[in-house]
C-alpha cells in the first residue's frame, strides 16, 4: 500500500465521519417533521430530498460547482462570511456528499420514527413530560436501531461517493482526494495492480457494512 | 395471460417493443476520440456527413488513457483518436490494432482564463500571489496534463505554483473549472481555448513549445473495424486536405508541416 492510498484512506474516513455527524444533526429534525407532519407541502420536501437517489452525481456536482463558485448564490454567500470559496476544500466535498448523502439518513430515521406511533407519545404526554424530554427519553431508544441504521448507510454512501467529489473535488491529494478518485486514477494510469489492493479493501467493506445491516434486521425479524 | 391483465405492465411492454424497434442503419461506426478533440472532430464529422448521408458516424469523448483500457477489454470502437500516440501504439503491440498507428496531429498546450486577459500573461504570471487557483489536466494520467507539468518544471515554477494546482479528470474539466470561475487560470489545450465555447468567454496566451515535449497525437482502426469499409473510408478522410484544414483551423499542428 502506497502512502498515497493511506491518505486517500484516512481523508475518506474523515468525510464520511464529518458527513455523518452533520447529517445526523440536520436530518433527525427533518426526518422527525416528515414522520409526523400532514402539511401539504411534506410531499414535496421528501421527493426533494429523495432526488439524490435517481439524479446522476454528475448532474449535482454541476450544479454544486456553479453554485460554490465565486459567481454562484453559495459562493457569494461564503464569501460575504469571508470564507474562501468551497470547490476544491475538503469543507466543500461536506457540504456536497451531505447534499448526496441526505436520503440515506433522512429516510430510515423516517421510518423509525413512524414505527415508533401514537402511543408511547401520549403515554408520555400523560406523565407530563416535555415534547423535547420525550423525544430523548421515549422517540430515541425506542429508534436506535434506525438511527444505527441511518448513520451506517450514510457513512458507507459517502465512503461510496465518487461523482459528486470528482466535480467539485480538483483532485488535492489530502485535500479532496478521497479513496474512490485515488482508486480511479490507478486504473487511469494503467496500475491495476493498486487499483485491485483498493478494489478490494472497498468491496470487503461495503459487503461488511451491508451484513450489518441486513443480518441484524433479519435477526430483529426473526425475534420479532 | 395474467400478467398482462395488468395495465401498468401491458404499458411496459409496449414501451419494451417500441425501445427495441428501433430501425437498422446503413453503415455505422464507433470513434473513441481524447476529449481534446471534442470541436474538432464534431467539424470533421459534419464534413464528413454531406458525402455519407446514410450513415451513422457515433463519436465518443474522454480520456485516451482509459479508453486504452476499455479496448483492451473488448469495447466495441472501430477507430481511436488517442491524445498521445502512445497509447494507440500499446494497443498496436498487444496485436489489438488492424492498421499502423498513424499520427493526425500535434497538440499544444496555453494559458487560458476567464477572468483576466491570458493574451498578455505568460507562465510567470502564474506565480503571482492574485491568483489562487490554477487548473490542469492530472499529470499522472491525462497526456496534456503531464505536458503542463513538463512547461512548469521547465520554466522552474513548479515549486512556486504547485500549492495553487487543482487537478481536472481530463483537459476539458480542467478548462471547465477555469470558466465557472472556481480557477483564476488554466493551462488547456489550444483546441479547447479555440472552441467557439470557451472563444467567447476568454483569451489564451502562448506557451513555448521549447518548454514541453511535443504531444504528437495518433489513431488506429481497431481489430473490430477489420470488416467494416466505412471505417477505412472514415480514416482515408482524415488525412484529406478539407479533414487537414479543420485541424488547423482548430488549433492542431499537422505531423508532417511546419507549424504556421
Amino acid at each position: 500500500m502506497e502512502p498515497g492510498d493511506l491518505q486517500a484512506l484516512w481523508l475518506t474516513a474523515r468525510l464520511a465521519a464529518t458527513v455523518t455527524g452533520v447529517l445526523l444533526v440536520l436530518g433527525t429534525p427533518l426526518a422527525w417533521w416528515l414522520a409526523r407532519t400532514r402539511h401539504w407541502c411534506k410531499g414535496v420536501v421528501a421527493a426533494v430530498i429523495a432526488l439524490p437517489l435517481v439524479l446522476p452525481p454528475a448532474v449535482l456536482g454541476f450544479y454544486l460547482l456553479l453554485a460554490m463558485g465565486p459567481t454562484g448564490p453559495l459562493g457569494h454567500l461564503t464569501q460575504a462570511l469571508g470564507f474562501k470559496s468551497l470547490p476544491f476544500t475538503f469543507w466543500g466535498l461536506v457540504v456536497g456528499s451531505s447534499v448526496y448523502s441526505l436520503p440515506f439518513m433522512v429516510q430510515p430515521l423516517q421510518a423509525g420514527f413512524a414505527a415508533v406511533g401514537e402511543r408511547p407519545l401520549e403515554v408520555a404526554a400523560t406523565l407530563r413530560a416535555s415534547p423535547w424530554d420525550t423525544f430523548w427519553s421515549v422517540v430515541v431508544p425506542l429508534s436506535a436501531p434506525a438511527f444505527r441504521n441511518a448513520a451506517i448507510l450514510t457513512f458507507a454512501h459517502t465512503v461510496g461517493e465518487f461523482g459528486v467529489v470528482l466535480m467539485i473535488g480538483g483532485n488535492l491529494p489530502g485535500v479532496t482526494r478521497v479513496v474512490s478518485v485515488q482508486l480511479y486514477d490507478h486504473v487511469e494510469a494503467l496500475e491495476y495492480g493498486a487499483a485491485h489492493r483498493l478494489s478490494a479493501m472497498l468491496l470487503t467493506f461495503a459487503l461488511l457494512v451491508l451484513l450489518a445491516v441486513y443480518h441484524r434486521r433479519a435477526r430483529a425479524g426473526e425475534r420479532a | 395471460m395474467i400478467c398482462f391483465g395488468l395495465p401498468f405492465l401491458r404499458r411496459f411492454a409496449v414501451l419494451l417493443c417500441l425501445l427495441w424497434a428501433w430501425p437498422a442503419q446503413a453503415g455505422h461506426i464507433r470513434i473513441a476520440a481524447a476529449a481534446d478533440l471534442k470541436f474538432a472532430m464534431d467539424a470533421v464529422l459534419a464534413s464528413f456527413h454531406k458525402d455519407h448521408p446514410a450513415d451513422v458516424v457515433d463519436v465518443v469523448y474522454g480520456s485516451s488513457g482509459q479508453f486504452q483500457t476499455q479496448i483492451e477489454q473488448g469495447a466495441p470502437y472501430d477507430l481511436f483518436f488517442s491524445a498521445d500516440i502512445a497509447f494507440p501504439q500499446a494497443l498496436a503491440t498487444a496485436g489489438l490494432a488492424a492498421s499502423p498507428v498513424r499520427a493526425y496531429a500535434v497538440g499544444r498546450i496555453v494559458l487560458w482564463s476567464a477572468s483576466q486577459d491570458a493574451s498578455r500573461m505568460t507562465l510567470a504570471s502564474l506565480a503571482d500571489p492574485a491568483i489562487q487557483r490554477i487548473a490542469i489536466a492530472n499529470p499522472k494520467h491525462a497526456p496534456y496534463g503531464r505536458r503542463a507539468e513538463a512547461a512548469l518544471r521547465a520554466a522552474g515554477l513548479w515549486q512556486k505554483v504547485e500549492a495553487k494546482l487543482v487537478y481536472g479528470e481530463n483537459i476539458a474539466q480542467a478548462a471547465q473549472f477555469v470558466q465557472t470561475g472556481n480557477a483564476q487560470v488554466g493551462i488547456i489545450a489550444l483546441s479547447l481555448a479555440l472552441s467557439p465555447e470557451l472563444a467567447s468567454r476568454g483569451r489564451y496566451g502562448t506557451i513555448p513549445e521549447s518548454l514541453y515535449p511535443a504531444l504528437e497525437q495518433g489513431y488506429i482502426l481497431t481489430r473490430q473495424a477489420r470488416d467494416n469499409p466505412l471505417a477505412g473510408q472514415f480514416a482515408d478522410y482524415i488525412g484529406s486536405p478539407a479533414a487537414r484544414d479543420i485541424l488547423t483551423r482548430c488549433g492542431f499542428v499537422l505531423p508532417d508541416r511546419p507549424a504556421p
